[in-house]
């Protein structure tokens, strides 16, 4: 049974005409009064990885909890695949950042993943065996089968935060929201994180991530949206990271770039 | 020994073994949602503010279970929603907003009470007093347990995600916001209907103790709701006993067993205990 859910793009990268965008139109966002996000516009297709780069302050998680549906813009509109993007609940999967994640919640790495499927079974039906073969297929395909029954803060940072994507897998989401995943990484943790993103996005998946590293950004991501409040470059990183580009983005107080 | 026989037969005895076992599931059970969501301090603030509800209900309606009854809900409401309103302004952090909240309410509680010259009655509500429960406070004590454990158990996959990770469970399309509102409404309807049995002050004890101690020794989410329950349940029955023999305060000393239980599992569970590679 192939629902129009159970799409994938074969081969991602290339262009669907059409269809798998994402497209953000005019975006702002205030809290209270004062304003965070104005006039936002990018589109970016399934099987990129995309930056949100910017300042402190700059709106990086703002646009995130848009995205996600955290909350409402005050002007300005998102779609996927010219749908709007929060009628489809299934398709986004927030990730949230790992100092936010209480690690001690009695919870085990199966039961994580299983909340996966909660946007496709809703509050009355159970897991049936068609999730639960998706669950065991998310956890086999991050490696995590044989720790499915370990309590998540037995685990060490990778397997935290892979044990995070396999719950989205699981929620068979196309677009990927993480907060600052790289934090507190090691380079072997950053490379093996940065690998396992690409071969998400390379089976048809779009991930948009909070960055905050200038130097690794290239390495990591093919696409980055420079922003500070405003939208100030977007396109494929090694473009946007360019010297003029941060220096409005960052002003004096830019950090040196090492290429 | 044959004194102790004797009381048991009384219906009064009954009836409080019964709001015993009740009131401790019930806490027990809802216990789980204070500790997953770490915000036992808060709920203790609350279930002081509910004084003034109490007080200002008598002095306006006489003593009805009814009235007072609501009228520590709109006080428990009123200092919590009041002390998140305050927060959001920017002007006060919260934990700040609901100390100065609480211990305000709780202090007109105490001045409206003393002028009503129910001085005697004060110490019921801030320890409880068992004995006086009638038949309408345990049907409520039934009812409002019944109405936590329903709803938890049938809203149980979203409302574990809501716990864990508010932030994904609203992106996940989960109402998040009502979730919140309806926790803190059961709270406070579960610390209500307790009041009698263990008083304002003491009730925080009972509303978070058996599920801390089931944390200790489980690391499995459900098995705190169903095992706080058991232990809540099972500690103040116990307790009930032992109070009489030992002429102890009936709350203070279900209070003071939940905490001896939640003592011994931190020094010996054996997943987390303190004592458990010296053994």
């Amino acid at each position: 049974m192939v629902s129009e859910h159970d799409h994938i793009c074969w081969g991602g990268g290339h262009h669907h005409s059409g269809g798998h965008t994402l497209a953000v139109e005019g975006l702002c966002a205030a809290y209270g009064k004062t304003a965070v996000l104005s006039d936002i516009s990018f589109s970016a297709s399934c099987g990129q990885t995309m930056a949100l780069i910017g300042p402190n302050g700059a709106g990086k998680s703002t646009l995130l909890n848009l995205l996600a549906g955290l909350m409402q813009p005050t002007a300005g509109a998102m779609s996927w695949n010219g749908v709007p993007l929060h009628s489809m609940r299934h398709e986004t999967a927030f990730m949230p950042q790992r100092t936010e994640v209480d690690w001690r919640f009695p919870i085990t790495v199966r039961d994580l993943v299983e909340m996966g499927r909660y946007p496709s079974t809703g509050i009355w039906r159970s897991l049936r065996r068609h999730d639960i073969e998706i669950v065991d297929k998310a956890l086999d395909t991050l490696e995590l089968t044989e720790l499915q029954h370990r309590q998540i803060g037995a685990l060490s940072g990778g397997q935290q935060q892979r044990a995070f994507l396999a719950r989205a897998l699981a929620q068979e989401a196309h677009i990927l929201l993480l907060d600052e995943p790289f934090t507190g990484l090691d380079v072997p943790g950053m490379e093996s994180l940065a690998a396992l993103l690409r071969s998400l996005a390379e089976e048809g998946r779009l991930i948009i991530a909070s960055h905050h590293d200038l130097s690794t950004a290239a390495q990591i991501f093919d696409h980055s949206l420079l922003l500070n409040n405003r939208a100030i470059a977007f396109g494929p990183t090694a473009g946007v990271l360019h010297e003029q580009n941060l220096h409005t983005a960052f002003g004096k107080r830019r950090l040196t770039v090492t290429p | 020994m044959n004194e102790f026989l004797q009381f048991l037969t009384e219906p009064i005895a009954l009836r409080s073994l019964w709001a015993c076992a009740v009131i401790g599931f019930a806490n027990g059970f809802v216990s789980a949602l204070v500790v997953l969501r770490r915000s036992s301090l808060q709920i203790g603030t609350i279930s002081c503010a509910l004084l003034p509800g109490i007080a200002l209900a008598i002095l306006l309606f006489g003593f009805m279970q009814l009235s007072i009854l609501i009228g520590a809900v709109i006080a428990g409401l009123m200092v919590g929603l009041g002390s998140l309103f305050i927060a959001r302004s920017g002007k006060a952090d919260h934990d700040t907003a609901l100390s100065i909240l609480h211990t305000t309410a709780f202090a007109l509680g105490y001045i409206i009470l003393i002028r009503l010259g129910l001085q005697q009655k004060v110490d019921d509500w801030l320890f409880g007093n068992i004995m006086s429960m009638s038949n309408t406070d345990l049907w409520i004590a039934w009812g409002t347990g019944a109405i936590a454990v329903l709803a938890i158990t049938v809203l149980y996959r979203p409302l574990l995600i809501c716990l864990f990770d508010p932030r994904a469970a609203t992106a996940m399309g989960i109402p998040t916001r009502a979730f919140s509102y309806g926790i803190f409404a059961l709270i406070i309807l579960v610390l209500v209907s307790s009041l009698q049995a263990v008083g304002a002050f003491l009730t925080l004890g009972l509303m978070v103790a058996p599920a801390a101690t089931m944390r200790l020794l489980t690391d499995r989410a459900a098995l705190m709701f169903w095992g706080g329950g058991l232990i809540g349940c099972c500690g103040s029955v116990l307790a009930f006993f032992l109070s009489y023999p030992l002429g102890w305060h009936p709350g203070a000393t279900i209070i003071v067993l939940q905490g001896c239980i939640f003592l011994t599992a931190w020094l010996l569970s054996p997943k987390y205990g303190l004592l458990r590679h010296r053994s």
